[in-house]
């Protein structure tokens, strides 16, 4: 079985985009193998050409792509030479497809069964009868709660996870060879996200389809496959098995990724993330040579910039393959980051303290007719009891999926809403029931605000230097307008960016120099606190680590208090001293970011560390899936928030009394399990000591 | 951390010009050849406008002599009539020159008062929301509940005809669309982070409003604008035929049709010429926006 | 579902008794003036006066507002002073006879402009659809006074096949018809089309034809079962509230045609000040488009699986 054929060969494809700017080459000379049962990983970041390989497999590119040279064979047959027809019977019978939306890409109008049963019609002429049944069974296969509600529901009445677990029944109906997953989890929530990575590594040991994975987390690629390839600007630079690559990486580009993500052992003290600097050239200005090389450390003149770089084998490790000229000469262990020691101001005295907060909506339909018929108020408990303090120049996490309230609070924080109940204590004063625009301007620019999405996080009307000098003038900071065209200008210095950005409009921007701005603009004030709400979870890997970087050199010379709101753990015990875990509203655990990444756990907690994707082959995890989806704030469970899911609930209790707050000094753990059985919990991450040397 | 976006210049740069963006701006619309075709004609009808009281015209409300073909001569022998006389007499080609200054000043008049109706209608439905949006979009409702030949009949009727009272049945009629989609449009855009970037650092509703909202508005409204002028040209020919228009003697092009169909058999052209101003003007605007609307989906 | 047309229909009320009070005002207000218009405009103060109370007028304004509503509630408009006969027996033929000319352009418009929309559609930037697109804007841009004075001039003075008026003066003859529903597709169809092919379009584009295509489907069954059912959707309503702008065109094309409908009776009692007439006129159009709107609510709902279940 040794020569068995591959299922899939893409051989020096090449695929372009013709618009009217000319052709771009989006994939260059690409090479892909995908043997029986295997699991191949695409990986890089966004731009490299991933999914773009992925639709060009099943030659759907639109009317401007077109495979340019090479070929793509499916069990030997050229793809790109087949006509319509032929091309319609493989697709969705021998090769199926789960997309990154699944909300978009199931028919809103059309029940979910009836889209279900298109596939066994269309391609095995079954009847109806079988076609249904077929589809109910593998909804059940794919373990979804009441598979017959399902087949009748349409896509919108059912929950993200749900859809994407549909989509997937979709594609396996028809019992695929090749299965290809295009970011089938970027936008579902961490602990969803870990339900369908198990579903997906039952399907290759189920049904023995093969899969090529696309994504651009280096976790999940780990968790699912066995060989991996590594894309940049249209190339793939790096090829082979996942463990492989991963402990012994050969390109600098590859290397660069890894030093950027924030790995158990990172600390941003002791041994900060290293940022890929420069930025990802766009196809039409790729440089000769290595297309990398711009950005890369071991970039020599004269070698690395000479014509086409081939992939080459690395030698002594069959099957690793990669794109660089001085992979041999680099010295990797000395490429290891090394360790720093950048001292951290000592957290100051007590900045901002939340006592017992509350946050209800109503929501009702404002019209008059609800008006004058009086009814259809609901409540939404947005937040509950919430309490902690933040002391000066510390990083307080605060972690939750979506829904668990951590974008309300920060709204509550900084007066867009006011609090139902409770306080909000900035330097000695209650906040929380002046809304912003009666709060003083002194006051409001102590309190400001870093925003998640790049993209409008800045108004497009405006030049970036009108938009920071308004706020350097509205916070009284200067007012005479020269002196704040200066202040801008040293804010610019400050975030890094070159001072003739204050002429540009965003839309000239990259996301990462928007960000900057973003956080420019947030310091113009020189506040005690700044709000991040997820400052970095829209950009790619290497640019997280340089705005990550930035934000804490910034909070370190300011000795300014950050309350970093994030769904991303591995970030936040890199960046946090103290932690707080959100779920339905509710705290439910609370204290140092070590006590929280380590027993006793609140079982959320313990559920959310099993979760998340880390991409480390000496990291063991136990191994912990929740069950069905994060409940509506609309209509929360009674007693604990978290009883609809936690698998230690213990009983009656949960469902009936909201659980007592356990204490263990600082560290708060909101549950029903006794203190001394949360003591005995196992930790969910241990970290095996390095094969070999260290 | 040796970035290539963070080599900072410590030299204070020069602010670019204007110039090259205006430049861009026309490099886009040429690459449209349907935007094109209607900037020329729309630019064509202006320049005639302009041009009207310097054109070598006879009087457009003097009667000369009654049913003259195109082309014909006067009886002096000397004077042409370029498009003919009407059934009175008078010279179509002045009439419409100086209909076209005529339904292109009112027609901007009112889609301009219209505008400014409507957007602070819909800036404030969608921004304060609330009882505000309410009570506009109440408003709205009712006169959007006319069908608009109606409407401005009750208002014209009632009013008397009158530039002024065309401009307030316009703005009547418009306003409440105008105002539906700023709503919408307002409604996306105050969900951006820069939005709550203002909010945050206290900036009051009307700055909020006015400088940070509509101005990323502008896209979509420049493109209604034009099919609203295009509308508001109809608008008023039609008026103008229906007898409810400017009031005579002064050269109109729905009321030049309207005098011209009855003795239609004997000066086709004196209907036919008015009808195909109205719809190269309209055609213009409706193209210009068309080619615009493309041109803003490109990038 | 129920309670969202029930509040729609609230709405249409609410719209109804606002407009019919706002009328009330503009044309009834002026007690005086009325009677002018009534007695003509050579009748003496005291021959106004002597009527007014005759008629009532001298009750508070909300009592004789709220009588007038009444009476409308029940058909009664009270009289036509240019016809001299109940306002209601001129209202209903003359709805009859637009009714007619209605349906026509319906039956017309709605197949040439879907199947033109969903064509266009289909394969954007297609030599097709821009065929297609730019007929629909150059149709739309004739407006129907200009659209009817070309195909006169055509058809009537030039060819002599057609009548150039359709006053019916001999019965019902079907050719007369001919004219003013082309006048009013011409200029109708472009934009219902134009809706079509934008949301056929964008409907194109979406993940969910790829995932259809992606699965094997058949080009056909994509298009049918896939992107028709979803693409539909806009052009329904916008269909429906065309009957709104109809309602304007007639106006125009029935003044031109000397056709014996609504809006020439309307038209007509506007430029006669006959108010009563022009009011149960106003209030029928108004009507109709209020009643459009909510047909139109109600129809999106019922098309939109995403509302209907929430």
């Amino acid at each position: 079985m040794a020569a068995a054929q591959p299922i899939l060969e893409c051989e020096k494809l090449n695929i372009s985009y013709f618009t009217r700017a000319g052709e771009i080459p989006a994939v260059v000379d690409f090479d892909l193998k995908v043997m029986p049962g295997e699991a191949v990983g695409i990986v890089g970041e966004s731009g490299c050409g991933k999914s773009t390989v992925a639709l060009a497999i099943m030659q759907y590119m639109g009317k401007n792509g077109r495979i340019v040279r090479g070929s793509i064979r499916y069990k030997g047959r050229d793809m790109t030479r087949m006509s319509e027809e032929e091309l319609r019977q493989l697709r969705g019978s021998d090769i199926a497809m789960v997309y990154q939306e699944p909300m978009a890409s199931l028919n809103p109008s059309m029940q979910v069964g009836r889209q279900l049963m298109e596939v066994p019609l269309v391609h095995e002429q079954v009847s109806e009868a079988e076609a249904r049944e077929r589809s109910l069974e593998m909804l059940t296969n794919v373990r979804l709660p009441d598979p017959r509600r399902i087949f009748d529901a349409y896509p919108h009445q059912i929950s993200g996870g749900q859809q994407q677990r549909v989509v997937i029944a979709m594609a396996l109906l028809s019992n695929p060879s090749l299965l290809i997953l295009d970011e089938p989890t970027t936008a579902l929530d961490v602990t969803v996200e870990a339900g369908i990575v198990d579903l997906i590594n039952q399907i290759s040991e189920k049904f023995g389809t093969s899969m090529i994975y696309i994504s651009h987390n280096l976790g999940l690629i780990m968790e699912t496959c066995d060989r991996i390839t590594v894309m940049y600007s249209g190339e793939a630079v790096e090829v082979g098995e996942v463990a492989e690559v991963f402990d012994h990486m050969r390109h600098p580009y590859t290397r660069g990724l890894f030093s950027s993500i924030p790995l158990p052992g990172a600390d941003k003290n002791a041994r900060p993330l290293i940022a890929i600097p420069g930025q990802l050239p766009l196809p039409h200005q790729r440089p000769r040579g290595c297309y990398f090389g711009p950005r890369c450390g071991y970039f020599q003149p004269g070698r690395c910039d000479q014509g086409l770089i081939p992939m080459t084998g690395v030698a002594g490790s069959p099957g690793h393959d990669v794109r660089c000229v001085r992979y041999a000469e680099i010295d990797w262990e000395a490429a290891k980051p090394k360790r720093q020691n950048t001292v951290p101001p000592p957290p100051g005295p007590v900045v901002l303290e939340v006592q017992n907060l509350k946050k209800y909506y109503e929501i009702s339909d404002g019209s008059v007719m609800a008006l004058i018929r009086g009814g259809g108020v609901r409540t939404v408990k947005a937040n509950e009891q919430l309490d902690f303090v933040a002391r000066e120049a510390e990083t307080v996490a605060i972690v939750g999926e979506s829904g668990c309230g951590k974008s309300t609070f920060a709204k509550v924080v900084m007066g867009l809403e006011t609090a139902t109940e409770g306080r909000v204590v900035l330097n000695g004063k209650d906040l929380a029931q002046t809304p912003v625009q009666r709060r003083r301007p002194q006051t409001v620019g102590l309190l400001q605000m870093v925003f998640q999405n790049p993209f409008d996080t800045l108004n497009p009307s405006h030049s970036i230097g009108a938009q920071i000098g308004r706020v350097v003038k509205k916070f009284g900071v200067e007012s005479d307008p020269r002196k704040i065209r200066q202040r801008v200008f040293e804010l610019l210095d400050t975030v890094k960016l070159p001072r003739d950005f204050y002429y540009r409009k965003p839309r000239q921007l990259s996301g990462g120099q928007k960000q900057r701005v973003g956080i420019a603009r947030a310091f113009a004030g020189n506040p005690k606190v700044v709000v991040a709400d997820e400052p970095v979870s829209a950009l790619d890997v290497s640019v997280q680590a340089a705005v990550t970087q930035l934000l804490t050199e910034i909070q370190n010379t300011n000795k300014t208090t950050l309350l970093f709101i994030s769904h991303d753990l591995s970030l936040v015990r890199y960046l946090a001293d103290r932690v707080v875990v959100m779920y339905l509203g509710y705290i439910v655990e609370q204290g140092t970011t070590d006590e929280v990444f380590a027993p006793p756990y609140h079982p959320y907690t313990e559920a959310l560390l099993s979760a998340v994707p880390i991409a480390d082959t000496r990291v063991k995890k136990k191994h912990i899936v929740l069950q069905g989806d994060i409940p509506s704030a609309v209509n929360p469970p009674p007693g604990c928030p978290f009883q609809t899911r936690c698998p230690r609930k213990l009983g009656a209790i949960c469902e009936t009394e909201l659980p007592p707050v356990r204490t263990f000094g600082e560290h708060r753990i909101l549950c029903h399990i006794e203190p001394a059985e949360l003591l005995k919990m196992e930790p969910v991450i241990q970290i095996l000591p390095e094969r070999g040397a260290a | 951390m040796a970035t290539v976006e963070s080599t900072a210049a410590s030299a204070t740069p020069a602010a670019p010009s204007r110039l090259g963006a205006l430049l861009h701006a026309i490099g886009l619309l040429r690459e449209s050849r349907i935007a094109m075709l209607g900037t020329f004609l729309v630019l064509f009808w202006v320049a005639m406008a302009l041009l009207a009281p310097v054109l070598p015209l006879l009087d457009p409300n003097t009667p000369l002599e009654p049913f003259k073909g195109p082309g014909d001569l006067a009886r002096d022998g000397e004077t042409v009539f370029w498009l003919g006389t009407d059934h009175k007499g008078r010279d179509v080609l002045a009439r419409l020159i100086w209909g076209s200054q005529r339904v292109l000043v009112w027609a901007t008049l009112a889609t301009a008062v219209a505008y400014v109706v409507g957007m602070l209608m819909g800036v404030a439905a969608g921004y304060l929301g609330g009882w505000w949006d309410e009570a506009i979009s109440f408003v709205a409702n009712v006169l959007l509940s006319f069908p608009v030949m109606v409407l401005y009949i009750v208002i014209i009727s009632a009013l008397g005809a009158s530039g002024a009272n065309i401009v307030l049945a316009v703005t009547f009629a418009s306003a409440p669309g105008i105002m539906r989609i700023v709503r919408g449009l307002v409604l996306d855009l105050k969900t951006r982070d820069y939005i709550f970037a203002a909010q945050t650092r206290g900036e009051g509703a009307w700055w909020i409003m006015l400088v940070e909202l509509l101005p990323n508005a502008r896209g979509p409204l420049i493109v209604d604008a034009c099919l609203r002028l295009g509308y508001t040209v109809i608008t008023i020919a039609m008026l103008g035929f229906l007898g409810l228009g400017l009031p005579p003697p002064d050269p109109d092009w729905g009321a030049m049709i309207a005098e011209a169909v009855p003795t239609g058999a004997f000066a086709l052209h004196a209907m036919v010429v008015p009808a195909m101003a109205v719809s190269s003007l309209v055609l213009g605007f409706n193209l210009l926006a068309d080619g615009l609307r493309e041109i803003s989906l490109r990038d | 579902m129920l309670i969202l047309a029930a509040r729609r229909f609230g709405a249409m009320i609410a719209i109804m008794a606002v407009i019919s009070f706002i009328l009330f005002v503009i044309f009834e207000s002026d007690k005086l003036g009325v009677a002018g218009k009534v007695l003509g405009p050579y009748s003496s103060l005291e021959q106004r006066e002597l009527w007014l109370e005759q008629n009532g007028y001298n009750e508070p304004f909300l009592t004789r507002y709220l009588a007038w509503v009444g009476r409308a509630l029940t058909g009664d408009f009270g009289q036509s002073i240019r016809f001299k006969a109940p306002v209601a027996d001129l209202l209903w033929p003359r709805l009859g006879n637009t009714g007619i000319l209605a349906l026509c352009v319906f039956a017309l418009m709605i197949p040439l402009s879907l199947t033109l929309g969903v064509l266009a559609g289909m394969r954007e930037g297609s030599w097709l659809d821009r065929t297609i697109s730019f007929g629909s804007i150059l149709t739309t841009s004739i407006p129907e006074f200009a659209s009817a004075t070309f195909l006169v001039a055509i058809f009537v003075f030039k060819l002599g096949w057609l009548p150039g008026t359709s006053s019916m003066t001999g019965g019902f003859n079907p050719v007369e018809l001919v004219l003013p529903v082309l006048v009013l597709v011409l200029y109708d169809f472009g934009y219902v089309a134009r809706m079509t092919r934008a949301s056929m379009a964008e409907v194109m584009t979406s993940q969910y034809i790829r995932t259809a295509v992606l699965k094997g489907l058949p080009h056909r069954q994509v298009i049918l079962r896939h992107a028709l059912r979803n693409a539909l959707i806009a052009p329904f309503t916008v269909i429906v509230l065309q009957l709104n702008w109809l309602l304007s065109g007639v106006i125009v094309v029935e003044v031109f045609f000397a056709y014996k409908g609504f809006g020439k009776l309307l038209y007509d009692a506007a430029t006669f000040g006959d108010i009563f007439l022009l009011q149960a006129c106003t209030m029928v159009a108004v009507f109709v488009a209020v009643f459009s709107q909510f047909i139109s609510d109600v129809g999106y709902t019922l098309l939109n699986p995403r509302i209907r279940f929430n």
